[in-house]
């Protein structure tokens, strides 16, 4: 392995990641300021929390937020595994083409279409805009998310394993809940945070999708955006950013664990 | 059973030992795995393109859906062939009549084209810088440069209305400093949505990036330095055509999205600046105009229809190399 890290590559990486993550920084210091001016530092106050938390219009659209996104992205998972599982394991089928064009066209596809085009769907069958609209919607845009993100683990899992198992007489399904499901865990459970957190994140889609009684949190925030810049969107963002960082570092944190106990056992089989 | 056996005698494996019902179950599930998420998409992906291209073809009404419908089978044969004559492409004409829309076309795809170059510029260092890390802190830059990508897009596009306006913390900054007299006007300009695209899809450029950049073998750049050939001369010659694969990849993943983006042009580049994602959600939110805005997206479809392709190829084609 080369280890030439020049100053150049090391300034790089470090102005990179500045310009990444200053603009967060700031929004979340702001989001602490006494002043009402959001660029002018006026004291540490937390009041804007506080207000936030008195603003039932935000809290409802958090709440329908959050619900659309944990069942979009339960679903989402189940299909994406699926979508993977066909794309990995059954390479001729009649349509294959067309499927991976389904899978994968959805990931570039810009949002507007995909909005439009799925309301004109709900329109023409007769589905009222609303709660159920919004979350079959965000069902199919991050179900391939988790397709791509689920595919990536089976391309590199050992298949003797499965064939082991069914040698010794296990039935596919149990085969698949027994030995495969175990192993590709993780990339579903990052394909699960990954479809929440897009659903949770979604702006055009939703507007698109959603009807009355049915605001997410983005549709809420760009709306207040609009009308100016505000400390209190500065302290849901926050809020938002939070939630999905304490996520991120529990998975990783989960992950590594059951990283330690397999290579515990890894061991332990060696042993014995 | 004697079938059994007898697959039993000539195949010893553990699929054929099973009784037939297992097996037909076994090639149901096996089925099940492929439909479900087919029919799912079929009608949640396709299906939707085409009630699109139906209604782009559609005439403007006032009513709810804003729509005269077209295609409706309940009138039987000869009533679906009088519908087909009701069908207009006076949306298209309407199109290609008013300069705005063509405009906005064009505008998109510059504006995306010139971002994907600068996100390629300002990505293509950090990749590198991140490929050529000690092994040890490799997984930390690489979480670090995912991250972003879990907060919201919302959040972080928002995130640079208080850093660009002309009050801004940036102007604060540069007029502390000495650097300007008087302040910048970017917000509400194309630079505004340059740095906004620049800066939200870094990590869509950066990872394919790197993952070309890190399987490279170094030992090709030493042999050419050995061989007496200038770095420079080296990055073009060997680094660069072997991270062609990432560059690609990482273009067409910022290029498609950008040129429909509606959030960064509305949020940053204000009522002035023109892209064809802000005007379809004008046409159909402001002006209620279903079909026209239906066929802005046919048409914006059609410009994307080849990007897309391609990205699917590289797709497939990384698909087939992690076999």
């Amino acid at each position: 392995m080369n280890a030439t890290w020049s100053r150049f590559n090391i300034t790089s990486i470090v102005l990179g990641f500045a310009f990444l993550y200053l603009p967060i920084v700031l929004l979340i210091v702001f989001s602490f300021n006494e002043s009402k001016l959001v660029t002018v530092w006026g004291g540490f106050s937390t009041k804007w929390y506080v207000s936030l938390f008195h603003n039932q219009g935000l809290m409802d659209a958090a709440w329908v937020t959050a619900r659309v996104g944990v069942i979009s992205a339960t679903v989402a998972t189940v299909l994406g595994t699926l979508a993977a599982l066909t794309l990995t394991r059954y390479t001729r089928f009649r349509g294959r083409v067309l499927f991976s064009g389904m899978v994968f066209a959805p990931l570039v596809m810009p949002e507007v279409i995909t909005g439009l085009s799925l309301l004109l769907l709900f329109v023409a069958v007769g589905l009222d805009r609303g709660f159920l609209t919004v979350t079959l919607a965000h069902i199919t845009l991050t179900m391939c998310f988790v397709a791509v993100v689920v595919q990536s683990r089976l391309v590199s899992f050992d298949r003797s394993l499965e064939e082991a198992a069914m040698d010794l007489g296990a039935t596919p399904v149990k085969t698949f809940f027994q030995i495969t499901l175990p192993v590709i865990m993780p990339a579903i459970v990052s394909g699960w945070m990954l479809a929440f957190t897009l659903s949770l994140d979604d702006l055009v889609i939703a507007s698109f999708t959603s009807g009355p009684g049915a605001t997410t949190l983005p549709m809420k925030i760009y709306s207040q955006v609009r009308l100016g810049v505000t400390p209190e969107i500065n302290a849901a963002c926050t809020i938002l950013i939070a939630v999905v960082a304490v996520g991120v570092i529990i998975a990783s944190l989960a992950n590594k664990r059951r990283e330690v106990q397999r290579q515990l056992d890894e061991q332990a089989a060696q042993r014995g | 059973m004697s079938n059994a056996a007898a697959a039993a005698a000539t195949s010893p494996s553990a699929d054929a030992a099973k009784s037939p019902l297992a097996r037909l179950g076994a090639a149901f599930v096996g089925r099940l795995v492929i439909i479900i998420p087919y029919l799912w998409l079929l009608f949640f992906f396709l299906i939707p393109f085409i009630i699109v291209f139906k209604i782009s073809l559609s005439q403007t009404a006032i009513a709810m859906p804003p729509y005269t419908p077209v295609l409706d089978f309940s009138g039987g044969i000869s009533g679906f062939f009088d519908q087909l004559k009701q069908l207009s492409i006076d949306n298209y004409t309407w199109l290609t009549e008013d300069a705005l829309y063509f405009n906005a076309y064009v505008t998109s795809v510059i504006i995306a084209a010139i971002s994907t170059v600068l996100t390629l510029l300002v990505g293509y260092p950090i990749a590198y810088g991140m490929s050529r890390a000690p092994a040890t802190i490799r997984p930390t830059l690489l979480m670090l440069v995912i991250l972003p990508f879990w907060t919201s897009f919302l959040i972080r596009v928002y995130a640079w209305i208080g850093i660009l306006k002309p009050e801004g913390l940036l102007n604060q900054l540069l007029l502390a400093t000495g650097v300007i007299s008087q302040p910048l006007i970017i917000l509400n300009t194309y630079t505004a949505i340059f740095i906004g695209i620049v800066y939200s899809y870094l990590p869509f450029m950066v990872l394919p990036l790197y993952s070309s950049l890190e399987k490279m073998d170094y030992s090709l750049i030493e042999a050419a330095k050995d061989l007496g050939c200038p770095p420079t001369s080296a990055f073009w010659k060997i680094t660069f055509p072997l991270s062609l694969p990432g560059v690609i990849a990482g273009c067409l993943l910022v290029f498609i999205p950008a040129v429909g983006e509606f959030v960064i042009p509305d949020l940053l580049g204000g009522s002035q600046t023109l892209m064809i994602g802000k005007t379809l959600w004008n046409e159909f939110f402001a002006n209620r105009d279903w079909p026209v805005s239906s066929a802005v997206a046919v048409i914006l479809l059609l410009l994307l229809i080849v990007p897309i392709m391609l990205f699917q190829q590289a797709q497939a084609r990384a698909q087939e190399q992690g076999k």
